[in-house]
């Protein structure tokens, strides 16, 4: 027994050096920073000729001005960014710009009309994906340079090459690749004729209201504050988004303090945290919808009656209610509900009668057998499955098949799938970012390859539909445009392969010594730079 | 006689060539290849088939059709599998792992930064287990059948079935949710971000190399949570182990011959006894740490510690086969470096592997 005394009494000699009790914990933020727990393993670039994912577009928001911009006083209204006025010319072509004075670059360097040139000439250089939005006007490595031109100091010509709008020229103008770069800082780094690529995309050379102090990947985000903002500069000198994966360890960190914000928790933690003292829950309208889309070139699920069967047997207010209450709503057309020109009428209910008797209209009674992809992550296998119960009860049988990202979209893109639960956010704040890609398709062929366009993906080739979305994205008159997309909509919500559920919503916990924080419909118009701290 | 033997074995390792330390050597050195080939190809070839796709991992799955194309020739993906996997090798033995598409940063940094995050956690976590489950273990097997041996196993029964993401979320409430003792996630509170120069990468060893004192406290407070879930794991692991060696040896004629002649118990168990179990120990130790090393990855989510097991799973995940492969060869050196290790420390805990 002496011996196992002894033992004891240096095993808990050791359990005590390992287990120091009274330990302060963390200490809490500071009033002039503000830190947000926040998954960011999802970013993989800061260069705005490349950024295409959540966490990025954030960043990037609130490093670089736009040459067109949405500002966080008011998230309404397109107005000029880094130029102050525009003038479109009377055959609508081209735009000239006047770029604001005064303003200088986080290097000091002062912002011109030329590094505007650069940095739009620079996306379509470096042809990354999210080049498309400015390809679409007709430029190209070969004539970009002659359609975008720096014509003084301050002005700038855009020559749209395309049959598109002014109108949704401008507003393309404010996605993350209108971002205005420092052409000096960023050649300076560039290598092998690439633009300042592999330095910009962990580095920063914007105008914005915060310059990036260090990205540690899968661990830290800094932003400093730039005190010579156009608008002044932010109250929070930094802001820091801490990589925290685990939602529950995000709860436990704003519940004691040390972050002023949880940006990723799940239903339940928000259900938790209401009530708790000195914790707010906002929630946060956002542009991302979640559908569902057949393959049109199936032999059943091609049929019009049958994609109509299958929209009446879809649960749509009990999911609503129940898994996905408060992080999402009903909203069954294409263009998010709160924006210019979306159809805010919800014309499908679960119906099991009515489905029924379409599915027999349509020649399958008896029903037949499909499967349903989707992703891992939460909500995804959860409406897949309310779906398959909905669908069994039509006769439907269906098998669910669950995958990442990386698997489930090659499957989509091959136009290997039956039917897929997916989701999408629009990539610029115009309802032609979202009818270019599920009311759009001009080349159906297997060769085509336009695999970017879920409209392609489902094969659905309604000539129709495709001629009255480039009748939109071409109409100058913006209350005729306007009604060309109530339209469409209106058509795609009755004949799409698509079928429109559900729109989402950020449920965000905040101190609520916290206000200012502004996080609009798109993933990129999120905005640092009005926070205060009481 | 005596002097015969030795000098027969001296000359016929003189004639024998190569002399047999340098065969030792090679052998080592050439199993040590074999593995490390043998182990990025299995990596590079799963990496290359599993059905995920790594274009889509960089340019998104709305990429056109020339964007894809373009990355899908960048990364080589056009080249038959041998080939990639020859240039692949061939950068490798140049010190070049390539770019992470996850971090945007060569793979060979990115290891650089994370893997001493996971080395801090799981040597702590090991050093632990050893001080607290070798002692354990001892006193259980010496008290076989008492309350002392029930309290082990329940200790190690306890440590060995509960899930240690469980494990970590409740530990995090209640001691720094609750009782507010301990840091939440992290390995260093916020503020003190970038105070310490990366030498190491080791934040405790680093800040005391410059003197940040108050850096060091605060990482060594951060690092116990952590610490303490993974030594659970090592400590009941080491503990059974170390039990059932020592049952074995004390049922030894031995054992019984050296009580019958009078040495004090203590010195039966400690000098005799547990001597025998050393390179049994060793081995187990150096598995546990190994282990801790690439499977620390629930403990590192739960507290936001930016370690290697993250590293791989989020680039396993994303398809990022660069960073992957790098984590699994930096892993499987660290299985052969600790085998090694082992294999140097028994020849000082048993006499007999040094002839």
């Amino acid at each position: 027994m002496l011996v196992a005394r002894r033992t004891l009494l240096a095993a808990g000699l050791a359990l005590g050096l390992a287990l120091p009790g009274g330990l302060p914990a963390e200490a809490k933020t500071p009033p002039n920073m503000l830190v947000m727990a926040k998954s960011i393993s999802d970013l993989i670039t800061l260069d705005p000729a490349e950024v295409f994912e959540l966490t990025g577009g954030e960043v990037i928001a609130n490093i670089y001005d736009r040459v067109m911009m949405f500002e966080a006083e008011d998230l309404g209204t397109l107005v000029g960014g880094v130029v102050e006025s525009y003038e479109v010319s009377a055959d609508g072509k081209t735009i000239t710009f006047q770029i604001r004075p005064g303003q200088t670059f986080h290097s000091g360097n002062p912002l011109t009309a030329e590094d505007v040139e650069f940095s739009l000439r620079r996306v379509i250089y470096l042809n990354k994906t999210p080049a498309f939005i400015l390809t679409q006007f007709g430029w190209n490595k070969d004539n970009v340079d002659e359609h975008i031109k720096a014509t003084g100091a301050t002005t700038l010509s855009v020559r749209n090459n395309s049959e598109f709008s002014a109108g949704l020229l401008l507003n393309a103008l404010s996605a993350g690749i209108g971002s205005v770069v420092d052409k000096k800082t960023v050649m300076s780094h560039a290598k092998d004729g690439d633009y300042g690529y592999e330095w910009l995309k962990n580095h920063s050379a914007g105008s914005g209201p915060y310059s990036l102090q260090t990205w540690k990947a899968n661990e830290l985000i800094t932003l400093m504050a730039n005190k010579d903002y156009r608008h002044g500069e932010p109250a929070m000198k930094r802001v820091l988004l801490r990589h925290v994966p685990e939602p529950a360890a995000q709860r436990l960190l704003v519940e004691k303090g040390d972050a002023d914000m949880a940006r990723n928790l799940t239903p339940d933690q928000i259900k938790g945290l209401k009530g708790t003292a000195g914790v707010v829950i906002d929630v946060n309208p956002k542009a991302q919808s979640v559908y569902f889309a057949t393959n049109n070139a199936h032999p059943i699920l091609g049929k019009d009656k049958v994609k109509t069967a299958l929209r009446y047997a879809v649960d749509y207010d009990g999911m609503a209610g129940s898994f996905l209450a408060g992080q999402f709503k009903v909203h069954q057309s294409f263009w998010p509900s709160g924006l210019w020109a979306s159809l805010e009428t919800n014309p499908f209910t679960l119906d099991v009668e009515k489905a029924k008797r379409l599915l027999k209209e349509a020649g399958h009674g008896d029903g037949f057998s499909i499967t349903i992809d989707t992703l891992t992550t939460p909500p995804f296998p959860e409406i897949a499955q309310s779906l398959q119960q909905s669908l069994a009860k039509i006769g439907v049988k269906s098998e669910i098949i669950l995958a990442e990202g990386k698997t489930l979209w090659p499957k989509y893109r091959a136009r290997k799938h039956e039917l897929i639960v997916a989701r999408w956010s629009p990539d610029y704040v115009d309802p032609h970012s979202n009818a270019d890609a599920f009311a759009h398709n001009p080349d159906n062929r297997l060769e085509a390859k336009l695999t970017g366009k879920p409209a392609w993906r489902t094969s659905w080739d309604d000539k129709e539909i495709t001629a009255l979305t480039e009748a939109a994205a071409k109409e100058l008159d913006l209350a005729k445009r306007k009604q060309m997309y109530l339209d469409l909509q209106a058509k795609f919500q009755q004949r799409a392969p698509f079928n429109m559920m559900f729109q989402s919503a950020e449920q965000v916990a905040r101190r609520d010594n916290v206000e200012g924080f502004v996080s609009g419909s798109n993933f990129d118009l999120v905005f640092y730079r009005l926070v205060t701290k009481k | 006689m005596v002097d015969v033997q030795p000098r027969e074995t001296e000359e016929a390792a003189a004639k024998s060539f190569p002399p047999p330390i340098l065969a030792k050597i090679f052998r080592q050195v050439f199993t040590v290849a074999l593995t490390f080939v043998g182990l990025t190809a299995i990596t590079f070839i799963i990496g290359r088939v599993m059905p995920a796709d790594p274009v889509l991992a960089i340019v998104g799955d709305r990429a056109s059709r020339d964007v894809y194309e373009a990355m899908y020739i960048q990364l080589g993906l056009d080249k038959p599998l041998l080939e990639q996997y020859w240039i692949y090798l061939s950068n490798v033995l140049q010190g070049e792992f390539g770019k992470s598409i996850m971090t945007s940063r060569d793979v060979l940094d990115d290891l650089i930064r994370f893997f001493p995050a996971t080395l801090e956690l799981a040597t702590v976590a090991t050093l632990a287990g050893i001080f607290l489950g070798v002692p354990m273990g001892v006193a259980a097997a010496v008290n076989q059948g008492r309350w002392i041996d029930h309290l082990v196993r329940i200790v190690g029964l306890f440590g060995y079935s509960v899930p240690i993401f469980w494990l970590g979320m409740v530990a995090l409430l209640i001691f720094y949710g609750w009782l507010d003792w301990l840091p939440g996630p992290g390995r260093l509170d916020v503020f003190y971000d970038g105070i310490v120069e990366p030498r190491t990468g080791v934040i405790l060893l680093d800040s005391a190399m410059q003197g940040e004192w108050e850096i060091f406290r605060n990482a060594l407070h951060h690092l116990v949570l952590p610490g303490s879930i993974l030594a659970t794991f090592a400590l009941a692991y080491i503990a059974r182990m170390t039990r059932s060696f020592m049952l074995d040896q004390l049922s030894q004629e031995y054992v019984l011959t050296a009580r019958v002649k009078g040495l004090s118990p203590l010195g039966v168990i400690w000098r005799h006894a547990f001597r025998n179990v050393l390179v049994q120990l060793i081995t187990i130790i150096g598995l546990t740490y190994a282990s801790l090393l690439e499977g620390s990855v629930l403990t590192e989510t739960i507290f936001a510690w930016p370690g290697i097991g993250q590293y791989i799973t989020t680039s396993l995940f994303n398809a990022d086969m660069n960073a992957v492969i790098g984590g699994t060869v930096v892993v499987g050196i660290c299985f052969v470096g600790i085998n090694l290790l082992s294999d140097a420390l028994y020849r000082f805990a048993d006499p007999r592997a040094r002839q």
